[in-house]
């Protein structure tokens, strides 16, 4: 419990610092807006239609085939604390349970989800 | 207790019978100890990027057969202070189009999820917080600085900054995998996610035990931060600057300020897991020392960085996930499951044969691994030779004639 408040103080004073950098920045700094310095930088030329588009497919792919990878990743680590007191059997659930994550990684390999064209 | 052997718990017990003194509750008094405590390690760590910047200047500049800063004091050590003079008093820009509260808390949240991290290191013996899923909260919050990236990508309205973006995330979830999979074998190893506990269980080194994990998660650690060769997201020549595009002034300098400290952390996260974290002669009888160890192993692995940064060119898109996911993952879910099961057989052999044998079947991994690309290798050069055949490209225009003398003719 004790840890945790550090952690939480840890957090808000990493949260802080970089906050009071660019705050010291902004009140350091010089302030003399016009419309061309805040334009979009785009190489020079004015850009062209919106920026917030759809996207290629394939980041969406990628991303599914990464969230049941992480899901199911997370539940090897209680596994891997409490190893040294299995037995060979609970071992062997344990490489069952990779070898199931390895076919998953080879079915989307299959199916084409990892491929980039 | 002395002072020599508790340092940091002598001066602890010190200010809490002082505040405790002058009437505060002991909860309170604990929080303002944990407050300093943590201001101190924070600055520690963020005055030390400056430094960082200046030893990466100078060693790039050594790799590419320059000087490196030189001008401003001694070997030029203070121009990253007459940098971030010049930075800070520079304008910040806020593009009229972009979104402004995301805009600026980009940087901040970036640089946030690293230093964040500093939070678990084992400093030195008994410093440094201990908790019991420390492994796993250092890819948490590791993983706050790639939201940043993602928060001022798609912020600042700008095409190139986007792609960057899109580009960070896609990287990051592809390189994720690995890392936490290679992470699994020193908590394996160890028996336990605290890593107090994982420097603590290292009588010899991890990085003995399994070479090829810690390749593994040094690799996958340098494409998360986005270093060279995996920076493509800030591709100079294809997407200009990438996220930070649009930055100015000192919330451009965050970015700056966390990509270093990136670098750094990776280093000494991969120290505490596989090199032995503040382990060293000595240590026992004088814990101080285990900070210098431990900054020395991190240093270590910073300049393995730094000099792949120096030396390698950026790998493509397509190239990079195809390496993370059609081998880095297959090869740590291979490397795993050899660890689990060879460690049940050879867990009665003592420190040394244990570490032996997981060396030696790590050499055999590596040595299939070798085999099975060259074989693919071959395979490929069969399928696309790289000798142009007949036909494959339109033919060259024949040598102009060359002049000849009646006399050389004959």
């Amino acid at each position: 419990m004790n840890a945790w408040i550090y952690i939480a103080i840890f957090i808000f004073l990493s949260l802080f610092f970089p906050a009071l950098l660019a705050v010291a920045g902004w009140f350091l700094g010089p302030r003399r807006p016009n419309p061309i310095k805040e334009d979009t930088y785009e190489c020079g030329l004015e850009t062209v239609g919106e920026t917030w588009v759809q996207f290629k497919i394939q980041y969406y792919l990628f991303a599914l085939v990464f969230l049941v990878f992480d899901v199911e990743l997370v539940f090897l680590y209680p596994w891997a604390v409490a190893y040294h007191k299995l037995p060979l059997y609970a071992v062997g659930e344990g490489v069952l349970f990779i070898a199931l994550l390895a076919a998953a990684l080879i079915y989307a390999w299959r199916k084409g989800a990892l491929e980039w064209s | 207790m002395g002072i020599l052997s508790q340092p940091v718990g002598a001066i602890a017990a010190w200010l809490q019978a002082l505040l405790e003194g002058w009437g505060l509750a002991p909860g309170l008094t604990k929080v303002i100890l944990y407050l300093i405590g943590a201001g101190l390690v924070a600055t520690l760590v963020q005055v030390w990027v400056i430094f960082l910047i200046w030893f990466e200047r100078k060693i790039i500049g050594r790799f590419q057969d320059r000087l490196g800063p030189n001008r401003v004091g001694p070997y030029g050590l203070l121009q990253p202070f007459a940098d971030l003079i010049k930075i800070i008093t520079k304008e910040v820009i806020i593009p009229a189009k972009a979104d402004k509260p995301v805009y600026l808390l980009g940087p901040i949240v970036m640089d946030a999820g690293v230093l964040a991290i500093w939070a678990v290191i084992p400093l030195m013996p008994m410093v440094g917080m201990d908790t019991n899923i420390a492994a796993l909260y250092t890819i948490a919050v590791g993983a706050f600085a790639t939201l940043g990236i993602l928060m001022s990508g798609w912020a600042s309205n700008n095409k190139f900054a986007l792609v960057s973006a899109i580009r960070t995330v896609a990287q990051m979830v592809a390189y994720e995998v690995p890392t936490v999979l290679a992470l699994l074998v020193p908590v394996l190893l160890a028996g336990t996610m605290s890593l107090q506990g994982i420097v603590k269980a290292q009588h010899v080194w991890f990085v003995i035990f399994a070479p090829l994990a810690f390749l593994i998660y040094f690799i996958a650690s340098v494409a998360e931060v986005g270093r060279t060769p995996f920076d493509l997201l800030e591709a100079e020549s294809e997407i200009v600057a990438g996220f930070h595009i649009e930055y100015s002034g000192m919330v451009f300098a965050i970015f700056y300020v966390a990509d270093f400290l990136h670098a750094f952390t990776i280093g000494a996260l991969a120290a505490v897991l596989f090199l032995g974290g503040w382990r060293g002669p000595g240590v026992e009888a004088f814990p101080l020392l285990g900070i210098v160890y431990l900054w020395i192993k991190a240093f270590a692995v910073y300049f393995l960085v730094v000099w792949a940064r120096g030396s390698l060119p950026r790998v493509r898109i397509d190239q990079m996930m195809n390496f993370s996911w059609k081998f880095l993952t297959p090869l740590a879910l291979i490397l795993l499951v050899v660890a689990a099961v060879l460690d049940h057989f050879v867990i009665g052999l003592g420190v040394w044969g244990r570490a032996l044998s997981h060396l030696a079947a790590n050499a055999v991994v590596a040595w299939l691994v070798l085999q099975y690309l060259e074989h693919y290798d071959r395979a490929r050069a069969r399928q696309r030779p790289m000798v142009a055949q007949p036909g494959q490209y339109p033919e060259a225009r024949p040598p102009a004639p060359v002049e000849t003398s009646p006399e050389t003719a004959s």
